[in-house]
């Protein structure tokens, strides 16, 4: 029987869906449901990780420490980890976290990039703290690019280096491909895991794709909760596994029931495959972009589609969300109008 | 009055475009350039064109007697805290490209003359000579709660320096916003795209103002032109992407930096705005040697 580890990135990606306004009593609940369930890791953080909650993103509703505090004192069993993304979070927010008592950390990168989170990896795993790898956007990359890539997380001190679907744009063969790659380029102690996102309502087969090409450890969210379609759900992956012999250590039931009733009734929207999350996977967009992209379509009345297929052209990579109001604008009022513009 | 003698310590890509933009100055002669790397491109290019080079760094320049006016450090933070002692000893101004701020911070379009008598200036970072501008202009009409800048650069305009020293950039950014742009709090991101061809240097700059009203706005938005024109005289291709965006009490502008493609392809204006950025400040302090020599 296959084993592989669980991380639960409701209370992070799923920020996203609720633009970062999880409360403490939120955090609490959520983490007493998971860490009931099972699941591996608990990531915990505004979406876009450490010192996220800014104009650009959002900002989030607690104040981080409070937030991650919170989850590490809810969560009994379970490890809790924080994502870092460097260029937007630094080693002194890091610092801060495990003093929160974060045991883990997620050091992601854009997948041609790696090299920027050098430091962070390499101190974090000084600081005692299991140290992942997570290279973003993996659909824009090459295959030898994206090997080389991992390489670099691993040679710093990663111990497990993730494939990322941010785009929710990766098909069933491409994942196969881009994780036996990796896996047998990395040393066999450094694990490989597989995040995904549901825009082409393709998370559950990719994930298990993943798993057939030597993943173990797999991304997953309750009800899905994530940007764009949302990541893998928990409680059909979780379903999926226990049907073919795959041991996750999770409680079905467990899951179900967290999705069901704690996590749903705090959705602001239902998390769905429609028109404009399907656009996201299809055009190859940063899945957080979505509820950006909305705004600035309402804003300038301009048809969310033409925004992200634009995005998509431009081959605008994650964190770029300032990108959306220009290409809004531009498609709205065209080049070099001299007026300034009050909305 | 004859032109300030000159060294750049550093032969790299940063090094290298200065050194193009100081052979046009009317007020600062090159005369050495000094690396590590004896098969630099940099120190080959600086031969050619009549400069005296060496690859055994700056002790071993000062050692052979060069005698400089004035020298500006493009190597790291790290080979600065070293050659800032140096130059101290030998009584040489220092401009100071990396980010190891020995001496306080310049940003030429706002504090240009603030320093002109320091014996060692810190040019801060790219994204804080480009962005620190579009925070004064605003913070100049109103009240800056809170600046939050964002940088997005092509991944070849970032050389190893500024990759392994990523915190450094979004921290020194930061606390220039604060202590020279006027906003009372900050953060700052940097973003790295891969695109291909790759992307021209953009920064977006958010201000919250602490007054909101067409009128206040329409000030606003003409303080943010002034100084794109401002800008524009010593970096031709610094320009707003579209016009400032006002919504209650957020203003939003973003701006991109085309190079002049001196050394450094012209969508690394990131690296061209430091380069035209450290040029202006030492003319700047040979103007003022000039005046200083002539009242005495």
């Amino acid at each position: 029987m296959k084993h592989i580890r669980l991380t639960d990135v409701t209370l992070r990606d799923g920020m996203h869906a609720v633009r970062h306004q999880f409360s403490l009593k939120d955090a609490r609940e959520i983490t007493a449901a998971l860490d009931a369930s099972g699941v591996d890791i608990i990531e915990a953080t505004h979406g876009d990780g450490l010192a996220g909650s800014s104009i650009q993103y959002g900002m989030a509703k607690e104040p981080e420490e409070q937030y991650l505090r919170t989850v590490c004192e809810t969560a009994k069993n379970t490890k809790v980890a924080a994502l870092l993304l460097p260029g937007i979070g630094t080693l002194e927010e890091l610092k801060r976290a495990a003093d929160c008592g974060i045991r883990v950390v997620r050091v992601a990168t854009h997948s041609t990039e790696a090299d920027i989170a050098e430091e962070h990896i390499s101190e974090a795993r000084k600081m005692g703290l299991e140290t992942v790898g997570f290279l973003m956007m993996s659909h824009m990359t090459a295959l030898d690019i994206l090997v080389q890539e991992a390489q670099k997380m691993e040679s710093y001190g990663a111990q497990c280096v993730y494939v990322v679907d941010s785009a929710g744009a990766m098909l069933m063969d491409e994942v196969r491909q881009k994780i036996a790659a990796l896996r047998h380029s990395l040393s066999k102690d450094t694990e490989v895991g597989f995040h995904g996102h549901n825009n082409l309502g393709c998370s559950i087969p990719n994930s298990l794709g993943a798993i057939e090409e030597g993943a173990v450890r797999i991304d997953v969210s309750l009800a899905g909760l994530g940007a764009g379609a949302g990541n893998t759900p928990s409680e059909a992956f979780v379903a999926v596994c226990t049907k073919l012999g795959v041991e996750t250590g999770t409680n079905l039931y467990a899951v179900l029931d967290a999705a069901e009733d704690i996590v749903r009734p705090k959705m602001h929207q239902p998390i769905l495959m429609d028109s404009n999350s399907i656009m996201l996977g299809y055009a190859g967009v940063y899945s957080s972009f979505l509820l950006h992209a909305a705004r600035a379509s309402e804003q300038f009345d301009i048809d969310i589609r033409d925004i992200l297929v634009e995005l998509g052209n431009m081959r605008i990579v994650g964190g770029q969300e300032d990108v959306i109001l220009d290409v809004a604008y531009r498609l709205a009022h065209g080049h070099n109008q001299e007026s300034h513009v009050v909305v | 009055m004859s032109k300030l003698k000159a060294g750049i310590v550093g032969s790299g890509n940063i090094g290298t475009d200065l050194m193009f933009k100081l052979l046009r100055s009317n007020w600062i002669e090159p005369v050495w350039m000094v690396g590590i790397d004896p098969n630099s491109d940099g120190l080959r290019r600086a031969q050619k064109k009549g400069l005296q080079v060496s690859s055994e760094g700056l002790k071993s320049a000062l050692e052979k007697g060069a005698e400089l006016d004035i020298v500006f450090d493009a190597t790291s933070a790290k080979a600065h805290v070293r050659h800032a002692k140096m130059l101290l000893e030998a009584d040489i101004q220092a401009i100071d490209l990396t980010p190891a701020a020995r001496g306080p911070y310049v940003v030429a379009a706002v504090n240009l003359s603030e320093h002109l008598a320091a014996s060692n200036v810190n040019m801060v970072t790219c994204g804080g000579q480009a962005t620190t501008p579009m925070v004064y202009a605003v913070s100049r009409v109103v009240g800056v709660p809170y600046a939050e800048i964002v940088a997005t650069i092509a991944s070849k305009s970032a050389g190893p320096g500024t990759r392994q020293n990523i915190d450094e950039f979004t921290q020194t950014t930061a606390r220039a916003l604060r202590t020279i742009g006027g906003a009372k709090t900050s953060k700052a991101i940097i973003i790295l795209n891969p695109a291909e061809p790759p992307i021209l240097n953009r920064d977006t700059v958010y201000c919250m103002v602490d007054q909101t009203g067409f009128d206040v706005y329409e000030r606003i938005d003409k303080s943010i032109r002034d100084m794109v024109k401002h800008v524009q005289t010593f970096v031709p291709g610094y320009r707003l992407t579209r016009d400032p965006i006002f919504r209650d009490n957020l203003v939003s502008i973003s701006v991109e930096i085309e190079g002049l493609g001196d050394y450094l392809p012209v969508y690394a204006g990131n690296l061209d705005i430091m380069t035209a950025a450290a040029t202006k400040v030492g003319e700047e302090f040979a103007k003022h040697r000039a005046v200083v020599k002539n009242t005495m």
